[in-house]
């Protein structure tokens, strides 16, 4: 029997101290993916320390500097649904709403989102070998069934997707993620919070055990003029992106002053390519100049056996998601493309 | 249920299947009390912390409207109102929802009338084999509530989590459309 003992915490210090007592413990907050996981025994936590009741870290609040701090234990609906968000984050609102359903949107919490696993197929195999789930077993997906799988920054050692539509947001927002831990506090950028794989694919991000994440900021910036999320996948709602792209953009007439950009689905991150962003400055937002983007994105991409198909998809969303950020209204529900 | 859940038989019950006497005595140790209000009534469960609300709710509560699809978050079936909001109770724990309010199928009903809900699906041929068709209908009822559903092309995004394998869907998404547009909810 894969048992567990369960604590409730009050407070954040509380909650970080219980976990430390154990080699093998965890937080659990809206448990829609740790409890998935531990049905299928992938995972053996000795302790679950229940942190939905931190008071601290359950609303969302308007920064001295401008911007935003979502609470860790804030529900994905509840966020994608705050006027705030709506009105000056919508590229954050729409990318919440394409990912996982109502129900699951109601129960996972922003903190959670952040430390999904992947669903990389072998990953959830026990009988697999995964480098991620078992270190040093090998990985079964480099030669095996690989069509969700990475084609941006993998490793010989692991080719799989971080799945989260709320990160490609978030990193496109150059968001901050606040932790608290036994030895304190700190705050990541965004783009330091996920790795890639290299050679230690067990590790999804660069969170030391035992810290917990109580809040995330969002800068002032939220290019809520001119932004689309676009997500493509197997079917119209419900399944995870095969790839995903969240663009912001912000325009003097139709040239672009400052543009963001980031992928879903391809890599073991959010990917954001800054040289990328820097080439649209100053240029007319056309289709010529993101399918120049798009080329500069996806340069290194790899392809695998079953997965080659993403690359010329992901420089297709990005051109195509790159117009429909100027028209933001013409939005679908799910992240459909709209124009 | 046939035991005032207050009754110590009822905990000798609760106990009886929550342990398997194969598995180590300590496990008492690790029993949770947990309070629930289900359908408008307050009961007092002795579970151990992995019971998922889905199995607190059909096998110590003996409400089993509620359905087990795939046990993974991935169908829908499992629906329930969780203070007012559609949750997936077979990817949460019980001792997670100490002191929440719980509505299940059996718990729409008002009085002796039909959910407004449950007639439309009637009246629409809004299921076949009627497995997925309390998580459908206590999914709307959140769905109504939040209030973010205008087209019908929103309620086929917001309704996509259930899914029905016998394909009822049209029917579905007409009868939630026919009480929706006739502001038959609260
Ligand atoms: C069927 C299905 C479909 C889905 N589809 C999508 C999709 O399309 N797009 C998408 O983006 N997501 C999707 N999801 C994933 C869903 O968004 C995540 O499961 C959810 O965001 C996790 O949040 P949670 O609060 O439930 O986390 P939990 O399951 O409670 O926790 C997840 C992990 O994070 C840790 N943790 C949680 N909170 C904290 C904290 N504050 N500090 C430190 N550690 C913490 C836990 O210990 C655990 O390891 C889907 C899920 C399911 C089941
Ligand atoms: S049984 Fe819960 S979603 Fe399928
Ligand atoms: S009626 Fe059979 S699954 Fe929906």
């Amino acid at each position: 029997m894969n048992s567990f003992a369960f604590l409730r915490a009050e407070t954040a210090s509380e909650a970080v101290k219980a976990l430390n007592t154990k080699a093998q413990a965890a937080f659990i907050a809206g448990g829609t993916n740790l409890i998935d996981i531990w049905k299928y025994n992938l995972t053996h936590p000795e302790l679950l320390v229940d942190i939905n009741r931190l008071a601290d870290c359950r609303a969302i609040i308007e920064k001295a500097d401008g911007g935003l701090r979502l609470g860790a234990l804030v529900t994905n609906a509840d966020t994608a649904y705050h006027p705030l968000i709506e009105s000056r984050y919508p590229l954050l609102s729409k990318a919440i709403l394409a990912g996982a359903s109502a129900q699951i949107r109601n129960m996972a919490t922003d903190g959670g989102n952040l430390l999904q696993r992947t669903r990389c197929y072998y990953f959830y195999d026990a009988n697999a070998p995964c480098n991620k789930r078992v270190s040093g077993s090998g990985c079964a997906a480099i030669n095996g069934y690989n069509r969700i799988h990475a084609i941006l920054g993998a490793s010989e050692h692991c080719i799989a997707v971080f799945p989260s539509d709320m990160c490609v947001a978030l990193a496109a927002l150059a968001a901050v993620v606040n932790v608290t831990g036994p030895n304190g506090d700190r705050n990541i950028a965004f783009a330091d919070f996920h790795r890639l794989p290299g050679d230690q694919p067990e590790r999804d991000n660069n969170l030391q055990y035992g810290e917990l994440i109580t809040s995330i900021d969002l800068p002032v910036k939220g290019f809520e003029q001119n932004y689309s999320y676009l997500k493509l996948r197997d079917r119209q709602s419900y399944a995870f992106a095969l790839v995903s792209v969240a663009t912001g953009l912000e325009l003097d007439g139709d040239v672009i002053t400052e543009a963001r950009i980031a992928l879903g689905g391809v890599a073991h991150k959010p990917w954001r390519a800054k040289e990328a962003e820097e080439l649209l400055k100053g240029k007319p937002a056309t289709p010529e100049n993101f399918a120049k983007a798009a080329a500069v994105i996806l340069q290194g991409a790899k392809g695998y056996k079953h997965n080659s198909f993403k690359i010329e998809l992901a420089k297709r969303a990005i051109i195509r998601n790159g117009m429909m950020a100027l028209h933001p209204q013409s939005q679908r529900p799910g992240a459909q493309p709209s124009l | 249920m046939f035991i005032a859940s207050d009754d110590i038989f009822h905990k000798v019950w609760i106990l009886a299947k929550t342990l398997n006497p194969m598995e180590n005595e300590h496990q008492f140790n690790e029993l949770q009390t947990v309070r629930l209000k289900v359908n408008g009534e307050q009961h007092e469960l002795l579970l151990l912390p992995w019971v998922s609300l889905l199995d607190a709710l059909r096998e110590h509560l003996d409400l089993t409207g509620t359905k087990k699809g795939c046990d993974h978050g991935q169908c829908g079936a499992c629906t329930v109102l969780c203070d007012g909001k559609r949750i997936l109770s077979c990817l949460t724990l019980a001792v997670l929802k100490e002191g929440a309010e719980i509505t299940t199928i059996e718990g729409v009903v008002r009085g002796n009338q039909l959910h407004p809900l449950q007639q439309a699906f009637i009246d629409h041929d809004a299921f076949q084999c009627g497995y997925c068709t309390p998580g459908q209908i206590c999914s709307a009822i959140g769905l109504f509530k939040e209030g973010k559903a205008k087209t019908r092309e929103d309620v086929k995004e917001l309704m996509s989590g259930n899914l029905c394998r016998c394909g009822a869907n049209i029917g579905i998404i007409d009868a939630i459309m026919e009480v929706k547009d006739g502001g038959m909810y609260e």
